[in-house]
């Protein structure tokens, strides 16, 4: 008999990370982050690293922090007053909170899906090929033609638009929509794509499409999703990372958060004992 | 270890609807015991009336297998449960099997009942089958009792029972053997025997199965073929 008292599934109470928060061949890293808005303090010296083509799924409670802890991905929190983040946030070593970063050379390196699709009010081509315009990716019309097919591919909606690419954005259905906003994001050639919660304003076949994308992009890109579904998490990603009043609990394997999570308060939730 | 506990969801229906597949399997637990204990008497008393009622009930246990699986189906439709929870139901949908098929062994051994009882014989002059017979019973009150209390430490404990009830199966078969070499008459009742040993045995297997599956509910562990 191999089981032996140690070895049983002790649920860890400590306020230490529990789990595999290191990765060797990290895309991102992240030490010591602590985020405040003002004085509140909203993220507490979390710690992990993102894997080069991984998706890592973030839950947790409503408030616990997850979606603030997205967007010091790419630095969406500068424009919000009195927020300040500590800590250190690496991408492929270089430091993305450096005076010296360009902010808006980061943002096409680091996408981002929102809750609700947000396409420009403009046409289907505009949407997509403005990103590669601005940062200089494209200037002939071949060449965006070519960005604009690329891109709607990839975001499997090529099939659905190619007859009308000079229709605006906003009269799309909202799954549609919200692969739009994808094309968009990858139309730039990124290299870590974040999503907040990018399915909750959508019906569970555009959901579906959405969490069938991720999985084709993540060949080629490397995916962070803030997600209130905790099937979705458990679908679509490789890791899961638990997040509880601005603490990281835990990080692990998918699969074992969701049979076998090694803290309790991830046990808690995912069983939906709190939320 | 903080205590299993299935309850404290924040919807109360499915607390509900984890305890009672939870009371289910108990019930089903205690049904087959029942099942194995009157199999048992029937046939060292050769009551073949008593094995009768064993056979008759057997469909009882199959009912009960089936409610219990769609119950189960049910649950992990609607609740999509994680973690300790779906550990629980899946141990539940794969313990009514072993359940149902320790059903079914009884049913063989009130089978061989009959067939003794005919011949006017019983299991008395075979001490063996009462020795497998009484740890068996033990194994299955212990596996069923570890699965009560979600008691991981008990279900480890019984399934080293199993192993003695083993070995003490494989010393039975030979001295069957040697009863048929030394009066070739009784073949044909020792065959009966070794049938009903064999019956035995599997219970143990299936009791044991019962306890892997408690470990696994409870450590998140899977014992099964270490």
């Amino acid at each position: 008999m191999k089981l032996k008292s140690e070895q049983a599934l002790e649920l860890d109470e400590s306020h230490v990370t529990v789990g595999q928060s290191f990765c060797d061949d990290p895309k991102m890293t992240m030490r010591n982050v602590d985020v405040f808005y003002s004085d509140k303090q909203a993220i507490y010296d979390v710690n992990i690293d993102i894997a080069k083509n991984e998706v890592i799924a973030m839950i947790g409670p409503s408030g616990c922090g997850k979606s603030t802890f997205l967007r010091t991905l790419n630095r969406m929190n500068d424009t919000v007053e009195g927020c300040r983040v500590d800590g250190q946030i690496c991408m492929d070593g270089q430091d993305l909170y450096s005076p010296k970063l360009d902010v808006v050379e980061l943002r096409a390196r680091v996408g981002m899906v929102f809750q609700k699709p947000n396409p420009f009010p403009k046409s289907i081509r505009d949407n997509v090929t403005y990103g590669p315009k601005i940062h200089g990716l494209a200037d002939t019309r071949v060449d965006l033609d070519e960005i604009l097919e690329k891109s709607l591919r990839k975001a499997g909606l090529w099939e659905e638009v190619k007859d009308r690419l000079d229709q605006p954005g906003t009269g799309l259905s909202g799954g549609q929509q919200q692969r739009l906003c994808i094309a968009r994001a990858i139309a730039v050639s990124p290299e870590v794509i974040l999503m907040d919660e990018p399915c909750s304003a959508l019906d569970p076949i555009a959901t579906a499409k959405i969490e069938e994308l991720i999985k084709e992009l993540s060949q080629n890109f490397t995916i962070a999703i803030v997600t209130h579904s905790m099937q979705q998490a458990a679908r679509v990603s490789h890791r899961t990372a638990y997040f509880h009043l601005g603490k990281l609990i835990e990080v692990n394997p998918t699969e074992q958060v969701f049979t076998m999570p090694k803290h309790q308060l991830t046990e808690a939730y995912i069983t939906g004992r709190f939320g | 270890m903080a205590k299993m506990s299935f309850e404290n969801h924040i919807t109360k229906q499915f607390d509900e609807e984890l305890e009672e597949i939870r009371t289910r399997l108990m019930e089903m637990g205690g049904k087959v015991e029942e099942q194995l204990q009157n199999a048992i008497l029937a046939i060292s008393d050769a009551n073949s009336q008593l094995a009768e009622q064993v056979i008759l009930a057997d469909q009882s246990i199959d009912a009960m297998e089936v409610d219990i699986d769609e119950a189960c189906i049910l649950i992990i439709a609607r609740r999509q449960p994680a973690a300790s929870d779906l550990r629980l139901v899946m141990m539940v949908t794969k313990a009514v099997n072993d359940l149902e098929r320790i059903g079914d062994e009884a049913r063989k051994i009130a089978n061989h009942a009959i067939i003794l009882s005919e011949e006017n014989e019983s299991s008395v002059g075979y001490p063996e089958v009462r020795h497998i017979a009484t740890s068996v019973t033990n194994l299955l009150a212990h596996a069923l009792d570890a699965f009560a209390r979600f008691d991981s430490d008990a279900a480890i404990r019984t399934i080293e029972e199993d192993q003695q009830v083993d070995l003490d199966y494989k010393t039975a078969l030979r001295e069957v053997a040697t009863y048929m070499m030394e009066d070739p008459r009784s073949i044909s009742r020792a065959i009966n025997i070794l049938w009903v040993l064999r019956s035995l045995e599997r219970i143990g297997d299936h009791a044991k199965n019962l306890c892997e599956q408690i470990v696994f509910v409870v450590k998140g562990k899977d014992i099964r073929h270490c």
